[in-house]
Parts: C-alpha cells; structure tokens; sequence
C-alpha cells in the first residue's frame, strides 16, 4: 500500500535543507555540472537559522582597517579552546571570505561606509571583523540573495515541504535518502549519487532556544543512521541576552546583541547592580564579555537569588538618548514601541537561550562524511568552532561549508558518471548496445530512461517503513511529549551540568523514547501534525542522548561544557567524543579520539 | 479568574467539509495568536494542524491564516481575551484545519520528475 502511493525523484546531488549552507551547496554543485535537488522541511530559504540571522557576518575583509585570514583564525582558535579541527577552522576563515566577497557581489548588501566594508566589533575578535546588512536584517538579506542566485542557476530544483527521514545506504554507499511530502503525506524517494546534510542545529532540544521548528538535530538522527560519526555532542552554546521579559510579539529573543554592539548597554541584577566583574568579567557597558562568560555570571546571579523577576538580568539602555537609538535602529525602535518598550524608560530581562551546536557530523576538509557519497555542511557540521563559538563565525561557516561541500559532491558524481559510463561502455561494446552508452551521459537519466518511472530500491522501501502505522498509544500527546523533552534538557542539560542531573535527565529522555517508540496509529495525511511530531521526536530523542551521554563523560569544564562538579580545564580532555550508532538493534557508542594534529591536515 | 481567550478554530481536511471547534485557552498579555494555538496542540488536541517555523522572529511567514476574517501572522497578532475566530487563508488551497498551501508553485514537489 505504502509502495503505490511511494514519488520518486532522481538527481545526482539531493541537498537537505535550504539555509546558507544549502544553498551555497546547491549553487555550487550545479555551476560545476551537477543536476542538484534542494529540498527543505518548510520553504526554501526561510525555514532555518540562516533567515533569522540579525547580526553579523564574521571575515578578514580588511576593510577599513588591515586583517588577515590568520588573525580570524587565531581567534577562531582561541575561542575554541582547543578542540577546534584546526584544518576546518582555516577553512572557515578562508573559503568564508571568499563567499562573503561572492554575496557582495550578488548584491547582499553588507552595510558601508563610503566605498569600503564598515565591519563592527563583536566579543572575541580582535579588531572589527563583522560586517552586517542593516537594520537587523543580515539573515533576511543573506537568505534572499541565495534564493535568488539558486533560483538563477541552471540544473537546480528546489522542493520545499518534504522531510527527509533517512539517508539510504547500497553497499556502503548513499544512494539518496527517503522522506514524507508534508502537504500529501506520501512517502517519496530520492535516488541521487550524492547527499549533502544542510539540515541545522539542534538547539530546539532545549525550552528556551532561539530555534524555528525545524531545528531539533534531523542532520544528527539522519547521519548517525546513516553510519556517519558526531563529534563534540555536549558543546550547545547559549546565547546569553536572549529575551525574558516582557513578552514581545514579532522579534527575535536574539535581537539584544545588535543592539550591544552598536549601544553598549549594561547588564544588572535584581539589584539594579553591575556583577560580572563577580565573575571574573569586566564588561562595563562597552560589551566585551564572551557568550560563555555572561551565561555563567548571569546564572549563577540568579542563583544567589540576586536575578531579575522573571530569573534574569536587566539590560539597560538608559544612557541612550531616543536620537542616538532611531540613529542605530530605526524602524526597530518602532516595534519595539509597538510592544510597550521604551529603551529609554525601562530595562528589559534577558537570560540564556540555546543557541547554536559547536559539536556535529565529522567530516574532512572536503565535507565528506567517510561514508562514500555522503557530505554535511553548515551548523550541522562539528569541529571548526571547537568548545565555543565567535558570533559572526556561523554564517561564515555556513557559506564555506556549503561552497566546499557542493563541490566535492560534484566532483565525487562526476567521478561516479565517469566509473559508471565506462561500465556501461564495456557493456556496450560486449553486448553492441550503442543506446546504453550514449544514455550514460547523465547518471540522472540512466534509470529513467530505462524504465519510465524509477523504481524504489529494496533499501529505500525498507526504511520508508518508518512511515508505516504503528500503535502509538492514543493517551500520547505528541506535542506534550515534545514540551517534556525540551524541559528535560533545559533543566538536566543546560549550560551548568552535573554528573547527577545528566544521569536523571538520560533516564528521563529514554522514557519518553519508550513512550513514543511506535509510530502513531494512522497512515500519514496530508499536514499530518502528529506524524510530524511523531518524527521530530524520533530525532530528537535520539540526538538528545547523544548530547547527554558526552556531556555525562566529558568530566571537566571547557567552553560551553560546564560541569560544576568538574570545575575547570583539565588537559587529558583536549579530545573530541564521538558518537556513532552502530549495531542491530542500534545502540549509540562513545569513543575518546584525539584532536587532529598536524600529521591528519 | 483568570481571564481566558476562545480560539474558534476551522477545522477538518478536504474533500470533506470543514468546522468550527472552540478551544478556551488561558490568556496572558503579550501573548501571540501561534502561542494560543501551540497552547491548544501541546494541552488539548495534537491533531490540530498548523503551519510555522521562526515562532517569534517574524522571518518564515508561513503561519499566515484569517484572524476574524483579516490575513495576519499568527506570530505577530496578539492573543485578545475574547472570542477570535482562526480560518486558513482563502486564496489559496486548504490543507488541512487552518494550514493552506502556500509553497510557491516552483518549489512544490512535482508528480514524477527527474531533474
Ligand atoms: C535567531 C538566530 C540568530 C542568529 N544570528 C547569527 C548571526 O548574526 N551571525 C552568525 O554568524 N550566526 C548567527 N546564528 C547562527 C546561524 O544563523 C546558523 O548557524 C546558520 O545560519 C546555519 O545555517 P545552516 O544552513 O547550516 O542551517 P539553517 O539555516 O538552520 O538551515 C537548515 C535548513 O534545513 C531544513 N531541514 C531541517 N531538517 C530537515 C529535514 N529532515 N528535511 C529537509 N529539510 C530539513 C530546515 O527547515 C532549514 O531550512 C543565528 C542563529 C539563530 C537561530
Ligand atoms: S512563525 Fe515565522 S513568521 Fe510567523
């Protein structure tokens, strides 16, 4: 029954997921030849982080004043206290400059002065490196040139509302990846010779993120069942000003750091006290402190019962007059009225947010994943930003990772083309079959040709069985299921972590695995709400324990892993964690490897 | 008492016709319409079908639907302590509940294609 309804679609190079990192790899794989298919969970381009972007852009423009791509890495090594991948970080900070000089030129619009780039300062850089589109509309703009220049370029189609669920495997080797069509809920096929992941982050794992729906690990479940390794699970960065209070309709939690950046501002407690300086930080209105360092002191400020009313900090814009704020942010300051807020009046509460994954699929310099065929690219990817990340580093990365992935995947089906159409030549000259040989041009075309329609592979119909009914119990509340798991992290494997609450928050997140184990009870319609949740549980679950496990082995504190019954650097740990999902029934393992030093790049 | 919003909310899936169901849901100021309708999916019914991705930055608008009548952004329409009713847009074709389909025709998935 699942087999009539079954689409199949064919291409050399299937993207999953349409942010910058996807959409670079889709402009990329087709300008070098490839047929591509883009496909995203929600629209192309708009469903992700990428969109939601509202600062900056981190690169050596050297503009206005001189940079160069090792003083981005220094400090993209630095912040990564020493378990960035040195070999991807260089990549970030070279090949990220590239393209941010590429969307220059398709017309992104990086804010200027005169003629030359007018970067800011953002934490952790050591001059002005980040350059931005104004007001608050770097992701928008980035997401739209992309578009644009995908939509410009010959060989790619693009298909929103189709959720990828696995990636399929033929003799060690990917062959696509099979999904459900949102709008029909049917299961569909798509046989490629390449994968690229583009699918995000994770931070919806946690209650309070700054996330869109689409970002609960679907890169990490899709890998790891795919046989590809995860590395640096426990590093989730938490943004530390994401907005508390009051509730605000139709802004980012993440806009505050904008708005440090050009204003300063200064964070107080409960007390209307500066306290960073508590901490070790002295950050004195000019915004100066890391992502890492304001999340502990503004934690543990709450902790001392010293915290804002609704458990945070004040931020206070108090020093700027209503000129200076209409100078930096213009309609913004509007809708900020909208909401009742007046910055010159009344502070606002801020606290952390999950905000972005340092950890990720391993991949080399090339993006590939070690399983033949198969890439990631973007957030999705671990390694270049170690255990914390520079603001302005994510796009960068997203940028160079699709560019570099695209072209691997091209070149890697080229070469599939080329082993393929001689098989096919030799098979022409034994059987004298002029018409096969000349069909083996396009891989793409081979099957269809053959056929008609293509037909799906045994493997691609035994993993659509996920799609089959089950017998999910109908006392499930899908959506609640969710709700629970998000607070089970929040709670148990937030930024400040300990061995007992790890092993609580495990078993918990293994609970509600059980409970939800068996696929809900009906066949999938169309906008089926409970199949999604249904499949965003299946990951989530899944990529919350391997967050979980690593956090519970890595027994000391670095970036953004803190562990307060581990206080402190402990140099036996300078190593990654791995996560794999080896076995039947699989069964996620943990493996200590090093960091790659010099011999590997 | 604490004051509470009624979501009057379109619901069912072609070919059959479509409804009314009502669902109260506690109201606290500041809240969005998206949060009123999450609140309905994670406490009374999973089933409802909605449509949206950002939440709160405005950035996806895919969670276009009729507030009392009028296109708006669930996400940026502010939940009232009253009746309001939810439909999915009429211009374009009904999903399921109040999600239409909103995909531009070039990006939709096409019946069978090899590109
Ligand atoms: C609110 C916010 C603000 C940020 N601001 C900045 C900033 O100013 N500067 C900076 O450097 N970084 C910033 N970041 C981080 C940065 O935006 C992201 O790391 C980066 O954009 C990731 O790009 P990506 O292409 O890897 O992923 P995304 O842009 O998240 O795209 C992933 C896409 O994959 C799709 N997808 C997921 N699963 C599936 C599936 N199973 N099948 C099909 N499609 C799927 C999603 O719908 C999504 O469209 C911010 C992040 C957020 C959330
Ligand atoms: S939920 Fe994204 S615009 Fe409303």
């Amino acid at each position: 029954m699942l087999q009539e309804m079954t689409r199949t679609l064919q291409t050399d190079v299937l993207v999953i997921g349409a942010g910058g990192a996807g959409m670079y790899a889709a402009i990329e794989a087709a300008r070098r030849g490839a047929q591509v298919i883009l496909a995203d969970r929600g629209l192309i381009g708009r469903s992700g982080a990428t969109v939601m972007a509202q600062m900056t852009v981190a690169a050596a423009t050297a503009e206005p004043a001189a940079d160069s791509v090792e003083n981005h890495l220094a400090d993209t090594l630095r912040a990564g206290r020493g378990l960035c991948e040195p070999e991807l970080s260089k990549l970030l900070c070279e090949e990220g400059l590239a393209c941010v000089r590429e969307m220059d030129a398709w017309g992104v619009g990086w804010a200027r002065q005169g003629e030359q780039f007018s970067p800011i300062m953002a934490p952790g850089h050591d001059r002005a490196r980040c350059v931005y589109v104004d007001f608050l509309n770097t992701g928008p703009a980035v997401s739209r040139t992309l578009r644009t220049q995908v939509i410009r370029t010959p060989g790619v189609m693009r298909v929103g509302d189709l959720c990828l669920t696995d990636v399929v495997i033929e003799q060690g080797r990917c062959t696509g990846a099979v999904g459900l069509h949102l709008p029909s809920g049917d299961p569909i096929v798509v046989q490629a010779h390449a994968v690229v992941l583009a699918c995000g982050g994770l931070t919806r794992l946690y209650a309070r993120n700054s996330a869109s729906a689409n970002m609960g690990g679907d890169a990490y479940a899709l890998a790891l069942r795919a046989g590809a390794r995860l590395i640096d699970m426990e590093f989730v960065q938490f943004f530390p000003i994401g907005h508390l209070a009051p509730r605000m309709i139709g802004m980012d939690p993440i806009m505050w750091d904008p708005f440090r950046y050009k204003l300063g501002g200064r964070l107080l407690n409960g007390k209307m006290e500066e306290f960073t300086h508590r901490y070790g930080a002295v950050d004195d209105g000019r915004y100066t402190i890391t992502r890492d360092q304001a999340t502990y002191a503004i934690t543990k400020e709450v902790e001392a019962g010293r915290g804002s009313p609704h458990g945070g900090a004040w931020l206070s814009f108090a020093h700027c007059s209503p000129e200076q704020l209409k100078e930096a942010f213009g309609p913004v300051i509007g809708r900020l009225a909208k909401n009742g807020i007046d910055l010159t009046k009344t502070p606002i509460e801020v606290a952390p947010i999950a905000h972005y994954h340092m950890g990720g699929i391993a991949v080399d310099t090339a993006m590939s994943t070690g399983v033949p065929g198969l890439y990631a690219a973007g957030e999705a990817v671990g390694g270049a930003n170690g255990a914390n990340r520079l603001s302005g580093n994510a796009i960068t990365e997203a940028f160079a990772f699709g560019r570099r992935a695209g072209a691997s995947a091209a070149a890697y089906v080229a070469n599939v083309a080329n082993v393929a159409s001689a098989a096919s030549a030799a098979s022409a000259a034994s059987a004298a079959s002029a018409a096969s040989a000349a069909s083996a041009a396009s891989v793409a075309n081979v099957a269809a040709s053959a056929s008609g329609a293509p037909e799906p592979s045994a493997a691609a119909r035994a993993l659509l069985g996920t799609l089959s009914p089950g017998s999910l119990a109908a006392t499930v509340n899908t959506a609640a299921e969710i709700e629970l798991l998000q607070q089970v992290m929040a709670r148990h494997v937030g930024p400040f972590r300990t061995g007992q609450g790890l092993r609580e928050g495990l078993a918990q997140i293994r609970e509600i695995a059980a409970r939800v184990r068996a696929a809900p009870a009906h066949r999938p319609q169309a906008f089926d709400p409970e199949w999604i949740d249904w499949l965003d549980l299946r990951t989530m679950t899944l990529v919350a324990e391997a967050v979980t496990l690593a956090a519970i082995e890595r027994t000391e504190s670095r970036g953004a892993h803190q562990r307060e019954d581990y206080p402190g650097l402990d140099d036996t740990w300078l190593r990654h964690l791995q996560v794999r999902l080896p076995g039947t029934p699989a069964q996620l393992t943990l493996e200590s490897i090093p960091v790659a030093s010099k011999e590997a790049a | 008492m604490k004051p509470v919003a009624t979501l009057t909310v379109w619901r069912g899936a072609p070919p059959q016709e479509g409804h009314y169901e009502s669902y109260p849901v506690p109201f606290e100021p500041g809240q969005s319409v998206l949060d009123g309708l999450r609140h309905v999916r994670a406490h009374v019914d999973p089933t409802l079908a909605l449509r949206y991705s950002c939440i709160n930055a405005n950035a996806c608008k895919e969670c276009m639907v009729l507030v009392d009548g009028k296109t708006v952004y669930g996400c940026t329409t502010r939940l009232e302590a009253r009746e309001m009713r939810i439909e999915p847009l009429r211009n374009k074709d009904w999903v399921r509940d109040v999600v239409s389909e909103i995909a531009p025709p070039d990006e939709r998935l096409p019946d069978h294609q090899s590109a």
